[in-house]
């Protein structure tokens, strides 16, 4: 099952190293990996998608845990959370197929960010459900490239 | 002050009265200052050499050791012994030189990453980028590597911060030291001590299995006491070797792949097995699949990360093993567990550890120097037959007695380890058991041993052979023995005189005693060649994929 880790850690040079080398060490299937900063300038917060059974997860909690820099691990898989994506998708478009591709950005709330006389560039956000039905949709006008982050997650509710 | 000075200052409120080192381009600023340092240089013949004695001096201070190397291949040479130190859990510091950090990244010379590559065998690392740091890094890297489960932390000061200059530290008022990430939890959760105990209470063959955690901890008097108010007999595994009176009636030796057959035995019939300070390694467990089927598990370790990583646990008991066996204490009752106690008595009776009495072997050279220093000697060995045969028939008695390369089974690790017990004990006896193969990989310490006096009392068997390897040969490969015989070895004899080192030589039974008293009688460095026979093999042993009960023994 894919779990979901927010760890926050000290904000050092190497600690992606270190939380990297942990992963492919042990053997341990990284999903996505996204570190940024948080409100207090001293930590960053690790968004850390893994995929693994009850055991898994528990192990790559405790040896996550035993990094000095880290500080705290919360699972939220099971919390009531919020989880979004961003994502850049080029899109082959001429004329006729543009007004169809501009409806398609409508219902998921997606923005056209640049065009070109054969493609269009648009980003969405969102869960990675919202996410892939959007590729879906776009795939039979040709999707040329996209890149995209991994998910930042935060738990819903008062704190 | 620059900052070796006030690296030296903050190592000296550290405590540290000596560092294992190698000079080299980058470290020149830390020599230079050692000259007007109270902490003294022992100046070994290579890096791993520095690495290994302190973790030996580590091992026999009870406080971390240090060893010194310069930027690159003196950095890459401490790599074996701090993934040694790291897979043994020992408290070491190792500090390295790094090229100036205006040219770090540009492949200069003798720069490696040397935090890059220790960072899978440190419990942390630094790379020191301002003098200012130096006192706090330091101060973190001693409570690191001594608190919660030890290890090796890593220390790489580019030469131009070793250079700078900074204010001096103050002696008195240390840096507290406050890791938000770093707060091992050393107390027991109360409710599953509770736990713990009503299973001690309930089962009819427990069994204590012993790790490396409990002289760590220093809890040998509380486990003794423990096993010895429940009658709960007591396995250990390499690490654990000598943390419960090996000559006890509850003793039941080591273990596990090589270990004796009453306590695979009673492990694979218990029906309650305490580990305690153990990681229910590969090497102690066999068949993962087949360990202790009949038994519930409590597991007791400072490293959570080890509960339920290899061995499925019914009571998980994260906290330092002294702690927690206190707490055990206060809660377990005397018991008697008669039928057991006749059961354990009656398979040492009738499946004792042997060996082949009609001819000269290391177990009876090992067993005799058992019988003559038991209870006074610290035992250091290599990799390979003759340690495991030390860890069936010395007989240690003492904790933390016992000095070996466990986890990582480096060949090499004896000697040097040795010094670094000499070192830190100076007064007592030191003894290494040593083969042909690993002393051959560090035997360049002999000079730092001669340099510094130390009075050695080395044993070496030499069967002209991998002995260890060419088991694995004989057992796995049909017999087909390659890349095993040490068909050149230098005249052992001819060695010692070059090194000043009084040579004994044994090859007769009825030599062994003699001529161990009059080494042991020496007051300086000896060596012992013992002849052996290549063909000898350990027993008992589990062969891979093999229950613990499944053990093969001698005949
Ligand atoms: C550095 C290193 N290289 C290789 C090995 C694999 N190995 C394990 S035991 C052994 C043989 C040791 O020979 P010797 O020291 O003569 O001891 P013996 O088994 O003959 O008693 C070898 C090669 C090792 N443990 N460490
Ligand atoms: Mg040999």
């Amino acid at each position: 099952m894919r779990h979901t880790l927010s760890v926050i850690v000290e904000n050092k040079p190497g600690i992606l190293t270190r939380v990297a080398g942990l992963f492919a060490r042990r053997g341990y299937n990284i999903e996505s990996l996204v570190v940024g900063e948080t409100e207090n300038p001293q930590v960053s917060r690790m968004t850390i998608v893994v995929d693994g059974d009850e055991k898994i997860i528990e192990q790559v909690t405790k040896q996550l845990h035993k990094l000095i820099e880290v500080i705290k691990i919360s699972d939220i898989t099971q919390e009531e959370s919020v989880h979004r994506e961003l994502i850049l998708v080029r899109v082959a478009a001429d004329a006729s197929t543009r007004g169809e591709i501009m409806q398609i950005c409508e219902i998921f709330r997606a923005s056209i960010v640049d065009l070109s006389r054969n493609s269009v560039m648009i980003q969405a956000t969102g869960d990675q459900k919202k996410i892939e039905a959007m590729l879906t949709t776009l795939r039979p006008f040709g999707i040329r490239e996209f890149a995209r982050t991994g998910r930042i997650s935060m738990v819903r509710g008062s704190k | 002050m620059n900052g070796a000075q006030a690296l030296l200052k903050c190592l000296e409120a550290n405590g540290v009265e000596m560092i294992f080192g190698y000079p080299g381009g980058s470290v020149l600023p830390i020599y230079d200052a050692l000259l007007d340092s109270p902490i003294r240089h022992i100046l070994v013949r290579c890096e791993q050499g520095a690495a290994h004695a302190a973790n030996g001096y580590a091992r026999a201070a009870g406080k971390p050791g240090v060893c010194l190397a310069t930027s690159g291949p003196g950095a890459t040479n401490l790599v074996t012994g701090i993934a040694n130190a790291y897979m043994d859990s020992i408290p070491m510091i190792a500090i390295t030189g790094q090229v100036p950090t205006s040219m770090v990244g540009t492949d200069a010379f003798q720069e490696v990453d040397i935090t890059g590559i220790t960072l899978p065998i440190t419990k942390h690392n630094y790379l020191v980028k301002d003098p200012a740091e130096i006192p706090r890094v330091v101060q973190e890297a001693f409570h690191i590597a001594s608190t919660g489960r030890p290890g090796p932390v890593l220390i790489d000061i580019p030469k131009d911060v070793l250079q700078a200059q900074c204010l001096c530290p103050d002696a008195d008022e240390k840096p507290v030291v406050d890791i938000k990430g770093y707060r091992p939890n050393v107390k027991g959760h109360p409710s599953q001590i509770k736990n713990a105990v009503k299973l001690i209470e309930a089962a009819k063959r427990p069994v204590l299995m012993i790790g490396g955690g409990i002289i760590h901890a220093q809890a040998s008097a509380e486990l003794f006491e423990l096993a010895t108010r429940a009658n709960i007999p007591v396995a250990t595994t390499l690490m654990g070797i000598g943390a419960f009176a090996e000559t006890h009636r509850l003793s039941l030796g080591l273990m596990g792949m090589h270990g004796t057959p009453y306590a695979n035995l009673a492990i694979s019939k218990a029906d309650l097995l305490i580990g305690i300070g153990v990681r229910f390694g590969d090497r102690a467990t066999g068949d993962v699949a087949k360990f202790a089927r009949d038994a519930k598990i409590v597991h007791v370790d400072i490293d959570p990360a080890e509960i339920g990583k290899n061995a499925d646990i019914d009571v998980p008991i994260v906290g330092d093993a002294r702690i927690v066996l206190k707490e055990f204490l206060k809660l377990t009752p005397p018991m008697e567990q008669t039928e057991w106690m006749d059961q354990i008595a009656a398979w040492k009776q009738n499946r004792p550890l042997k060996y082949r009495a009609d001819q000269l072997t290391a177990q009876q050279v090992i067993e005799t120097v058992g019988n003559l220093t038991r209870d006074k000697a610290w035992v250091a060995t290599d990799v390979g037959q003759h340690q495991i045969w030390t860890a069936l028939f010395y007989k240690f008695n003492r904790p933390g007695s016992f000095i070996t390369s466990a986890g990582l089974g480096t060949m090499g690790y004896g000697l040097p380890a040795a010094n670094g017990v000499q070192m830190a004990r100076p007064d007592d006896m030191v003894i290494l058991f040593t083969g042909d193969g690993s002393f051959q990989m560090q035997m360049q310490e002999l000079g730092t041993a001669r340099q510094e006096n130390l009075p050695l009392k080395i044993i070496l068997f030499n069967n002209h052979a991998l002995g260890m390897v060419r088991q694995l040969q004989h057992f796995y490969c049909g017999k087909r023995y390659s890349g095993v015989k040490m068909t050149f070895n230098p005249q052992f004899s001819s060695l010692a005189e070059a090194y000043g080192v009084q040579y004994y030589h044994i090859s007769r039974q009825d030599a062994v005693e003699s001529t161990l008293k009059e080494a042991f009688d020496h007051s300086g460095m000896v060596m012992v060649e013992v002849a052996v026979d290549e063909q000898e093999m350990v027993y008992p042993t589990v062969l891979g994929g093999k229950g613990l009960d499944e053990l093969i023994v001698c005949d």
